[in-house]
C-alpha cells in the first residue's frame, strides 16, 4: 500500500521559502522534500528557522515566497484547519476546559464526525497511548508525560497526511524522554503516516529519524540518514553539530595517485585518503575525528601524536579523557571500557600519543578560514 | 528558619482575618440586622432585638418592598444595569483581547489608558461629562456649528446619558478582568483549536468563550452590580425622573432617615444578584452534564 523504502514519494515538496520577521530573515530560499510515510527530523539549532518551517505547513506561518505542495495540490494558501496535517505542541496545548476524552474528540467533532465512530476513534486513540483509564481526567490533573500522549493521541486520531513534532519531549526528564521517543518511533511505523519532528537535540534526531534535515540560519545545511550526517558530514558546522568532534587545522601538500593525499598535520605529513574528493596543493582543510574513533597509546609508541591527559571521565559504557597536544590544542577520546587492556588505564599528567583509525578521518575544506586573521609567514596548519 | 517566618504568618493571618471580619462580616451583617429592625426614624434602637420585634421589622421592611412602585424601580433599574453591562462587554470584550495580544512595548500603554480615569475623582468626570453633553454644551455647539443640525440635541438628563455616564464609569471595570483571562489563553491553545480544524466561529465558541467565561462572569458581576447603584449618575445626568435602586437606597438613608429599609433594599439587591449568580452556575452545570451525554 505505500510506496517501498526503494521508490520514496515526496508527500510535501517546499520550493524556494523564504520569510522575514521583521529586519530578520528567518528561511532564505529553502527546497525539501518530505517522503510518504518518512520520519524526518529537522534539526538546529534555536533561530536556525527549523520551527517556522514546521509552522508553514501546519498554516500558522505564511511564506512570503516560494510554494508548499500537498501530493501536487497547492497546500501554503489553504487555511490551517483545513489541512490535512495535524501538529503535537511543544507546550502541548491541551484544552484546560476539557476532560481527556472531549481534548481527543475535539477535532473529530469539528470534521462533524458521526458520535459513534468518534466514541470508537477516540476510544482507539487512546488506547494507543495508555490512557483509556484517564479519559474523564482534565489535563491539569496529569503528568507531563501523559499530557504528551494526550496530546499525540488528539493528533493523530484525526489521521493526518502528516503529522508535525514540535520539539514535544523537550519538557520531559531524561528517562520518560528516552521512552517516548521509543514509542513515537513505533507509533510512526504503526500508523505510516509522515512524521516531522523539530528538535534541537542531536542524540534524539540520531536515533528516532530515517532521514535528517541539518538547518543553519535559515537553510539547510545536509540531509541525510542518521548515518549519513553523523559520519560523513558535509560541512563543519555539520560536524560540530551532530555529535562530539575533534577538529585539527590541516594543508594538503599534494595530492598522491590512487585517491591519497599527503597532509600536513600540525607538525606531521601524513598520507591519508582523499575520501574522493578533489583537492589542490596549498589548501587549508580541517581534519575531524569521532572521539570514539580516537586511540591513545603509552608514550614511547611511535605513532600518534604527543599529548598530556588533563581529564578522565568516567561515563560507565566509556571512558571519556580530555588531551591536551603539545600546540595547546585539546582534543577528547572516548574509548570503552576494557578492564584487560594494559594500556587502558592513563593517570591524570601522564604522556601518551594519541591517532586515530585510519580512514575514519573525516576531512573538510576549511570554509571558514578566510574569516581568520590571515599571518603571511606561517602555513597556518603547522604552527 | 521556623522561628522567622512563623510570626510574619501568625500577622500576616491575624491582618487578613481582622481585616474581613471588621471590614467585611461586619457591616454585611450590621446591614442584615438594620434590615430586620422596626422602623425608627432618626435612631436604630439596639435594645430590643427580640425574634418577635425582628419579624415585625422584617414584615414591615421588606412588606414595602413588594409595592408597585419599588418593584417599578427594580425592574427599571435592572433594565439600566442589563444594557450598561451588554454595552461594557461588547466594547471591553474586543478590547481586552486587543490588548492581550498588543506587543509588549503596546500593552502597558493601553492598560494606562483604561486606568488613568481612575485618576480623576468620578464625580468630577461625570461634571465633565455633563458641560459636554448639556443643551448649550460642547457637543452641541460642535454640531452646529458644523451644521449638521439646527436646534441643540436634547441629550442631558436622558435615560441614554445615564447609560452613557454608567458605560464611561464602569466600562474599566469590564475591561481589566477580562484582560487577566486573555493573558492566560495562550497562543497555542488557539493554535491547537485550527489546526484540528475549528474555524473561526468554532475557535471563538469552543475554546475562547469557555476560557475567558470566568473573566466575563467577573466583569458583569463588577459592572451589573454598581450600574445599579451609582445614584450621583442617574441624578446628575438623568435628573430625578427615573431612580435607580441607588437613588432610592440613598433617599432613605439621606433624606427619609429610615434606615431600616434602606437596609432591606440593599440586602434584597444583594439576594438578586446572588440568585442570578446561582441561576447562572445550575445552567452552566446542567449544560456540561447534557454535553458529555
Amino acid at each position: 500500500m505505500k510506496s517501498s523504502a526503494l521508490a520514496p514519494a515526496p508527500l510535501i515538496k517546499l520550493r524556494s521559502i523564504s520569510k522575514t520577521f521583521g529586519d530578520r530573515k528567518v528561511l532564505d530560499n529553502l527546497d525539501l522534500d518530505l517522503n510518504d510515510g518518512e520520519f524526518v527530523t529537522l534539526l538546529g539549532p534555536s533561530g536556525c528557522g527549523k520551527t517556522t518551517v514546521l509552522r508553514m505547513i501546519a498554516g500558522f506561518e505564511d511564506p512570503d515566497s516560494g510554494s508548499i505542495t500537498l501530493e501536487g495540490g497547492v497546500l501554503h494558501d489553504m487555511p490551517a484547519h483545513e489541512r490535512p496535517v495535524n501538529t503535537v505542541f511543544q507546550s502541548y496545548a491541551l484544552f484546560p476546559h476539557m476532560n481527556v476524552y472531549d481534548n481527543v474528540a475535539f477535532g473529530l467533532r469539528m470534521e462533524k464526525v458521526a458520535k459513534a465512530e468518534i466514541h470508537e476513534r477516540v476510544r482507539e486513540a487512546l488506547e494507543m497511548v495508555q490512557l483509556a483509564h484517564l479519559s474523564d481526567r482534565r489535563p491539569d490533573q496529569l503528568s507531563g508525560g501523559q499530557q504528551q500522549r494526550v496530546a499525540i493521541a488528539r493528533a493523530v486520531v484525526k489521521r493526518p497526511r502528516v503529522l508535525l513534532l514540535d520539539e514535544p519531549l523537550s519538557a520531559l526528564d531524561y528517562k520518560l524522554r528516552k521512552q517516548m521517543q521509543n514509542e513515537l518511533k513505533r507509533l510512526q511505523r504503526r500508523l505510516g503516516i509522515t512524521f516531522v519532528f523539530v528538535t534541537h537535540d542531536q542524540e534524539e534526531a540520531l536515533s528516532m529519524s530515517d532521514r535528517v534535515v541539518v538547518m543553519r540560519e535559515g537553510g539547510i545545511e545536509q540531509i541525510g540518514t542518521p548515518r549519513e550526517v553523523y559520519e560523513s558530514p558535509n560541512t563543519l558546522f555539520v560536524a560540530r553539530f551532530v555529535g562530539e568532534i575533534n577538529q585539527l587545522a590541516a594543508q594538503i601538500i599534494r595530492p598522491l595517485p590512487a585517491g591519497r593525499i599527503e597532509i600536513q598535520v600540525l607538525d606531521k605529513r601524513l598520507e591519508l585518503s582523499s575520501h574522493g574528493r578533489e583537492y589542490a596543493g596549498g589548501e587549508a582543510v580541517q581534519v575531524l575525528l569521532r572521539p570514539e574513533d580516537m586511540r591513545l597509546k603509552l608514550v614511547d609508541a611511535t605513532e600518534g601524536f604527543p599529548a598530556r591527559v588533563i581529564e578522565r571521565n568516567y561515563k560507565g559504557m566509556t571512558l571519556d579523557t580530555v588531551l591536551e597536544l603539545d600546540s595547546g590544542q585539546q582534543m577528547l577520546a572516548s574509548e570503552f571500557f576494557d578492564e584487560d587492556d594494559p594500556d587502558f588505564d592513563y593517570r591524570l599528567g601522564e604522556r601518551v600519543r594519541v591517532s586515530w583509525v585510519p580512514d575514519w578521518e573525516i576531512i573538510l575544506p576549511d570554509d571558514e578560514a578566510p574569516a581568520r586573521p590571515v599571518s603571511p609567514a606561517s602555513t597556518g596548519a603547522g604552527a | 528558619m521556623s522561628l522567622v517566618r512563623n510570626p510574619f504568618k501568625t500577622a500576616t493571618l491575624t491582618i487578613i482575618w481582622g481585616w474581613l471580619i471588621l471590614l467585611v462580616l461586619a457591616p454585611t451583617l450590621l446591614v442584615v440586622l438594620v434590615s430586620l429592625m422596626p422602623e425608627s426614624t432618626g435612631q436604630l434602637n439596639f435594645s430590643d432585638l427580640s425574634p418577635a420585634v425582628l419579624w415585625q421589622g422584617f414584615l414591615s421592611n421588606y412588606g414595602q418592598l413588594i409595592s408597585p412602585v419599588y418593584i417599578g424601580v427594580f425592574g427599571h433599574s435592572l433594565w439600566i444595569g442589563l444594557i450598561t453591562t451588554v454595552i461594557c462587554l461588547v466594547l471591553g470584550y474586543p478590547f481586552a483581547w486587543m490588548i492581550s495580544r498588543a506587543s509588549p512595548r503596546l500593552q502597558p500603554l493601553l492598560l494606562l489608558l483604561v486606568i488613568i480615569p481612575f485618576w480623576t475623582n468620578s464625580l468630577i468626570r461625570i461634571y465633565a461629562l455633563r458641560t459636554l453633553i448639556a443643551t448649550r454644551g460642547l457637543l452641541n455647539d460642535v454640531l452646529m456649528s458644523l451644521g449638521l443640525i439646527d436646534a441643540p440635541l436634547r441629550l442631558l438628563y436622558t435615560e441614554e446619558a445615564v447609560i452613557v455616564g454608567l458605560v464611561y464609569m464602569l466600562l474599566p471595570f469590564m475591561i481589566l478582568p477580562l484582560y487577566a483571562v486573555f493573558e492566560q489563553l495562550s497562543r497555542a491553545t488557539l493554535e491547537a483549536a485550527r489546526d484540528l480544524g475549528a474555524n473561526g466561529a468554532a475557535s471563538f465558541r469552543h475554546i475562547v468563550l469557555p476560557l475567558t467565561m470566568p473573566g466575563i462572569i467577573a466583569g458583569v458581576l463588577l459592572v451589573f452590580l454598581p450600574a445599579m447603584g451609582m445614584f450621583y449618575v442617574s441624578d446628575l445626568l438623568g435628573g430625578s425622573r427615573h431612580p435607580l435602586i441607588g437613588n432610592i437606597i440613598k433617599g432613605q438613608f439621606l433624606e427619609a432617615n429610615n434606615w431600616s429599609f434602606g437596609s432591606a433594599i440593599s440586602v434584597m439587591l444583594t439576594m438578586i444578584m446572588a440568585f442570578l449568580l446561582l441561576a447562572y452556575y445550575r445552567s452552566v452545570k446542567l449544560f456540561k452534564r447534557e454535553a458529555t451525554l
